[in-house]
């Protein structure tokens, strides 16, 4: 009896943005097989940008995912400007991180609150969860709507905004409808401490990995746009050698392709890597919430990702309202630069980590290659170490309570599914 | 009297996930629109699942692979009404410019092995394999028109969605025409309106995510852009983007060379 296989299948992962699916199987406490699998269909991004115009690219990388566009048009942005010389400084920078803020809590608000919250409190769903928790799930919708207020403000519209371009941007806010915006994230930061402790309050399984933690980090600030790519276990190095130090590889069970550090294995990138590298660099508000509720760095527990995501939306209103308090109107919406052919990079932390972007540029600005890497993808190999780890003792709980489980700790990750599937390698054994 | 609640499912294809999170981005309404439709099958917000038939289905996303084909047919047995969300499952969305090029040599390309990749020759709408109710546009969808579709359905009536072009949300708006005033090219007078004429109102030229109008003369739109200096090969690029693939689009090539 003692060594029978139990096998756990969750064939379509609720919860997450995308197609996925969970396959398990434990024989005592021997792990046989884990795989998170994707079927997600393909959409052939980088196939299809060759032949664009680099302005278009903006528009149609943010297409890859409608819950972190600015990611994708941020780090686009960033890698032409880095093929052009193109240096945007002063309050069109402001402006990048802003916009930024804007999909950190709307991002963070939805997964925290709507996805990952109701499994520590065993609802199904979010809407259920607000039978019982009325005032949690009301906060934070208030607090998305106005992260989504923000990239509404400044981009359009919150999902696939058009204002971000090559430069800057195509309109740039005036000084009043900034100002505008500071009440609602007065009370948006006021929420995002209540909600901060809530969180914090939560039963966390007890379950800690040695991690590899990357991020980006900056000499002056939480990162966003700029900064190198570094790690816990000493990685330091600048977004162009991005290639030289992971790689993606084929894993036999899988079909899928896992990003590991060249030498190591795999690595954790999103808010609770971030927060481990960079606490330093988080106003006071957040550090002196975190302090209060007792949450130390470094983390090495990944259900407290969600405790990480809430200190990133409440970092996110402060950093919003130094903006305000600082922006100066830029003098026109974007820089002059000169369209030139050349290889550029960018590497942005979109809500659910790095986003790497390296594109090849003809003269006339037309694309002739286009390499992604989101974030998903890259803490793919991640999410099943961890599955693999907790299988052992997961599985002696009772087989309902073990699903769950297991789809909270991939949910720990905040997957997100469409983004990873252009480039992650489709699951063709169907059941 | 009291009413039955409505079952309602929402599905998704290849996409961006975007659609079906314009519902999660009604905050004010989210609350009450899960005590008005009885949620169930919304994988994105919920992991319990109710059996069908459901009394209304939305779907995202296009149809891209063999496996959505079947899918899809038992979506449309499944649900009473049946609507399409968003550009992709409209028109095909952005994933359609494959349908223009080589499939097998795009799975070269973005995969290692491109041999597990299985997936169609074209990637289309939905109402391409199965009949749709009703076909709400955008990329994204305008969440108020989602709204409005839901009130709609709830009421037993007509949506009350625009079918003329961007260029009259445009003029009401106030806003200066773009391409007149600084020759920048803008499909707004061939686009659906439903957007509120954002790009214009951004000092930038619409790029069509409303897909085409009712009835719109894109020859004569094309022309202008030849006369305002624009490639030709450009204006193809433009109209060929996220509603490339709708009927009154995918000509294009053709439509500037007549």
């Amino acid at each position: 009896m003692k060594n029978r296989v139990k096998t756990v299948k969750v064939d379509y992962l609720a919860r997450v943005e995308g197609e996925g699916a969970l396959y398990i199987k434990v024989k005592g406490n021997e792990v046989l097989d884990v795989k998170f699998k994707i079927f997600e269909a393909p959409r052939f991004f980088e196939a299809f940008l060759r032949g664009r115009k680099y302005y278009e690219v903006p528009d149609i990388t943010a297409r890859i995912c409608g819950i972190c566009p600015i990611a994708y048009q941020m780090s686009s942005v960033h890698a032409f400007e880095d093929v052009f010389g193109a240096k945007v400084d002063g309050p069109l920078r402001e402006l990048r991180r802003f916009i930024y803020c804007g999909e950190w809590i709307e991002s963070h608000a939805l997964h925290a609150f709507l996805l990952h919250a109701p499994d520590f409190l065993g609802y199904d769903d979010a809407i259920r969860m607000a039978k019982d928790h009325p005032d949690i799930v009301k906060k934070a919708l208030i607090v998305k709507k106005i992260g989504n207020d923000i990239m509404a403000r400044l981009g359009g519209r919150e999902i696939h905004p058009v204002s971000v371009c090559v430069g800057g941007f195509y309109k740039v806010p005036t000084k009043r409808q900034m100002e505008a915006l500071r009440e609602d994230l007065k009370k948006g930061m006021d929420l995002s401490v209540e909600l901060l402790r809530w969180v914090a309050d939560l039963k966390f399984p007890d379950f800690e990995q040695d991690y590899e933690f990357v991020s980006l980090r900056h000499p002056d600030e939480y990162p966003f746009n700029e900064g190198r790519i570094v790690s816990n276990k000493g990685l330091d190095i600048q977004i162009r050698e991005y290639e030289d130090n992971f790689v993606e590889e084929h894993i036999p069970y899988t079909n899928a392709l896992h990003s590991y550090i060249k030498g190591r294995g795999s690595y954790m990138v999103g808010p609770l890597a971030r927060i481990n590298l960079n606490y330093d660099k988080l106003w006071d508000l957040t550090k002196d919430t975190l302090k209060s509720v007792g949450f130390k760095v470094p983390c090495r527990n990944p259900f407290k990702s969600i405790i990480a995501r809430c200190a990133e939306m409440l970092y996110s209103f402060e950093e919003a309202l130094r903006i305000i308090n600082e922006y100066k109107e830029p003098n026109g919406p974007r820089i002059d630069y000169e369209i030139k052919a050349g290889r550029g990079f960018g590497c942005t932390e979109a809500p659910r980590g790095a986003l790497y972007h390296r594109y090849d540029v003809a003269a006339d600005g037309t694309v002739l290659s286009a390499k992604i890497v989101p974030p998903t993808a890259q803490n793919q190999k991640r999410m099943e170490d961890d599955l693999r780890a907790m299988a052992p003792s997961v599985m002696k709980l009772p087989y309902e309570k073990a699903v769950w489980r297991f789809e909270q700790a991939v949910r720990n990750y905040d997957p997100c599914i469409s983004c990873a599937t252009h480039f992650l390698k489709l699951e063709v054994e169907h059941s | 009297m009291a009413r039955k609640i409505p079952k309602i499912a929402v599905y998704k294809f290849a996409s961006c996930d975007g659609c079906q999170l314009s519902i999660v981005d009604l905050e004010d309404e989210l609350l009450e629109i899960g005590q008005r439709f009885e949620i169930a099958y919304f994988m994105e917000v919920t992991r319990a699942v109710k059996k069908g038939p459901y009394d209304v289905g939305l779907v995202e996303g296009s149809i891209s692979t063999p496996h959505d084909v079947e899918l899809i047919k038992s979506i449309r047995k499944d649900c009473k009404k049946l609507v399409a969300i968003g550009a992709c499952a409209t028109a095909g969305g952005i994933q359609a410019l494959r349908n223009w090029a080589s499939v097998e040599e795009f799975s070269k390309y973005v995969y290692a092995k491109p041999e597990y990749i299985q997936t169609l020759e074209k990637s289309s709408p939905i109402s391409e394999y199965v009949q749709v109710d009703l076909e709400l546009r955008g990329c994204p969808v305008n969440k108020y028109q989602l709204l409005e579709v839901l009130s709609a359905l709830l009421a037993g009536r007509k949506p009350n969605t625009p079918t003329y072009s961007v260029c009259m949300e445009c003029k009401r708006k106030g806003n200066v025409c773009v391409t007149v005033a600084k020759g920048i090219p803008c499909l707004g007078p061939v686009v659906q309106a439903g957007c509120g004429a954002l790009c214009p109102t951004y000092s930038r030229g619409c790029y069509g995510c409303f897909g085409p109008m009712e009835s719109p003369n894109v020859k004569s739109l094309a022309s202008k852009f030849i006369e305002l200096g624009m490639d030709k090969k450009d204006i193809v690029l433009m109209f060929r983007e996220f509603t490339g693939w709708s009927k009154e689009f995918r000509e294009v090539d053709r439509l500037i060379e007549e």
